[in-house]
């Protein structure tokens, strides 16, 4: 029985993280289109949810991996998953509360990093995995998104310099909604299948499924109705630092952003690498500043998020490890309860501390003026 | 270097690279090359070609289109050519989605 209630928390809180990880990531599809006008906001978050959810169903090939490749899977229990969600799950909330657009698989990845640490040692971790399979690729992905979405943005101002700018903004607004589609889908194909793969690891360690077993369909489903309803929901702070943030986008610009992210995305899974989707994203964005002679970039927004990015792996580790801490101190359902409550109040503070200066779909357009949410007079992060 | 090989898949990364620039930059083209087609005016050339900007900021010098925002110029077989590019990006995107059913 109490074994019961233990794993059902953790799916729950799996499907909490499923939830944060929509919200931060729907921007990095939809930002541009919603920035240039493309997408209605509402529409854009609408049409995105829905192609998560689609995506979400159509690869099979679930990353089980995520955990294989980096951790000693026969180490990991069901607490250590659950401290590991709750690190990912506050990492993703603090970083959505100061509208950086930071990764959900390394704020996922370094929770369940750091709490395996805590349970069983340095030794469960495998380094050379992680350097090279999570890292490295974080790493370079940004820079590949950007140059290939500088590459495109010269090439389009090229090519379509005779059409007038009002035909050339409705041509490319129809080219965004593509683009940007393909992006909601490919997101839900990759980071839906994350916390299936951690919360079947998570069954698997409970016993409820026999080693190396398939992810059930109901995971499948509640995972993939879990991502849908928070890109829905959308991160509209975040959402507003991609969009308007980091460069002030016009539709031929967004267009080569999210068809460099979509490439790219696309490409890396094909060949086996579950790359961030908001680092690529951000890399493109950028990538479209350089490419448009007289494009304005605000390096300091995006020095602010690099430096997030530095952090997620360790922070997110260290509140994996604390919360194991907590939850292995006290023991059995009392410690997972106590995890529970404990990240609920955190998640509740937090989202107090945002309606102070709340975004959403009616001022996510508005002009940049510094700060997060529009015409505050100090800064959300002070 | 064996050593690299350890930690980066130069193999890999060369592919991503390659064919992420002519699927992500390359396709943003064609789409901008179907954009032009479309626009060209029915008098079969393409507007005001070399001529750059006027003084007052207008590429078409184009009777009857008083709306700036008009993609489609007159021409048919500019239509006709922007169809193709649309079609094979189309195809492009379609063979996209097809390797995410197939699986890695």
């Amino acid at each position: 029985m109490t074994k019961d209630i233990i794993i059902a928390l953790v799916v729950v809180v799996g499907l909490g993280f499923d939830f944060t990880n929509g919200f931060h990531d729907t921007g990095n599809a939809m930002a541009t289109s919603i920035a240039t006008g493309a997408l209605g906001p509402r529409t854009a978050v609408a049409l995105s949810g829905v192609l998560n959810l689609v995506g979400a169903f159509l690869s099979l090939s679930v990353a089980a991996t995520i955990a294989s490749g980096l951790v000693q899977t026969h180490l990991v229990t069901v607490t250590v998953v659950l401290a590991g969600l709750i690190g990912g799950i506050l990492w993703n909330l603090i970083t959505w509360l100061f509208g950086i657009p930071s990764s959900s698989s390394h704020a996922l990845i370094g929770g369940v990093i750091g709490s395996t640490i805590a349970a069983a040692g340095g030794h469960a971790v495998k380094w050379q995995g992680l350097v090279s399979k999570v890292i490295i690729p974080a790493g370079l992905s940004p820079i590949i998104a950007g140059l290939i979405a500088a590459t495109g943005t010269w090439l389009i101002y090229r090519i379509s310099r005779n059409i007038s700018d009002g035909a050339r903004r409705h041509g490319f607004r129809y080219g965004q909604i593509g683009s940007a589609s393909l992006v909601s889908l490919a997101h839900g194909t990759n980071d839906a299948q994350k916390t299936m793969g951690i919360l079947t690891l998570a069954l698997i360690a409970n016993g409820s499924l026999p080693t190396g077993a398939k992810t059930p369909f109901w995971v499948i489903l509640c995972c993939a109705l879990a991502i849908s309803l928070g890109t829905y929901l959308g991160g509209w702070r975040v959402i507003r630092t991609l969009g308007k943030g980091l460069v002030e986008i016009e539709a031929p610009q967004g267009m080569a952003a999210e068809s460099a992210s979509a490439a790219v995305i696309l490409l890396s899974s094909h060949f086996g690498y579950s790359l961030s989707t908001t680092h690529v994203a951000t890399g493109s964005i950028l990538g479209v500043g350089i490419g448009k002679k007289g494009a304005e970039v605000r390096w300091n927004v995006a020095g602010r998020m690099a430096t997030a990015w530095v952090f997620t792996l360790p922070v997110a580790a260290l509140v994996g490890a604390g919360a194991y801490g907590v939850a292995a101190g006290i023991g059995g359902l009392a410690g997972v309860i106590v995890d529970v409550l404990i990240l609920l109040a955190l998640a509740g503070y937090i989202y107090f501390r945002s309606r102070k200066s709340a975004v959403s779909h009616d001022n996510v357009n508005d002009e940049w003026t510094g700060t997060v949410a529009p015409d505050q007079p100090e800064s959300v992060a002070a | 270097m064996s050593g690299v090989d350890k930690w980066i898949n130069l193999t890999a990364l060369w592919q991503i690279v390659v064919v992420g620039l002519l699927a992500g930059a390359g396709l943003p083209a064609l789409f901008a090359f179907g954009l032009r087609f479309l626009n060209m005016p029915a008098g079969g050339r393409v507007a005001t070609a070399g001529a750059g900007a006027g003084p007052d900021g207008h590429h078409h010098a184009v009777a009857g289109h008083e709306n700036e925002e008009t993609v489609y110029g007159g021409n048919s077989m500019g239509l006709v050519a922007a169809c193709v590019c649309f079609a094979v990006i189309l195809a492009a995107i379609g063979y996209g989605i097809y390797l995410i059913v197939a699986g890695a």
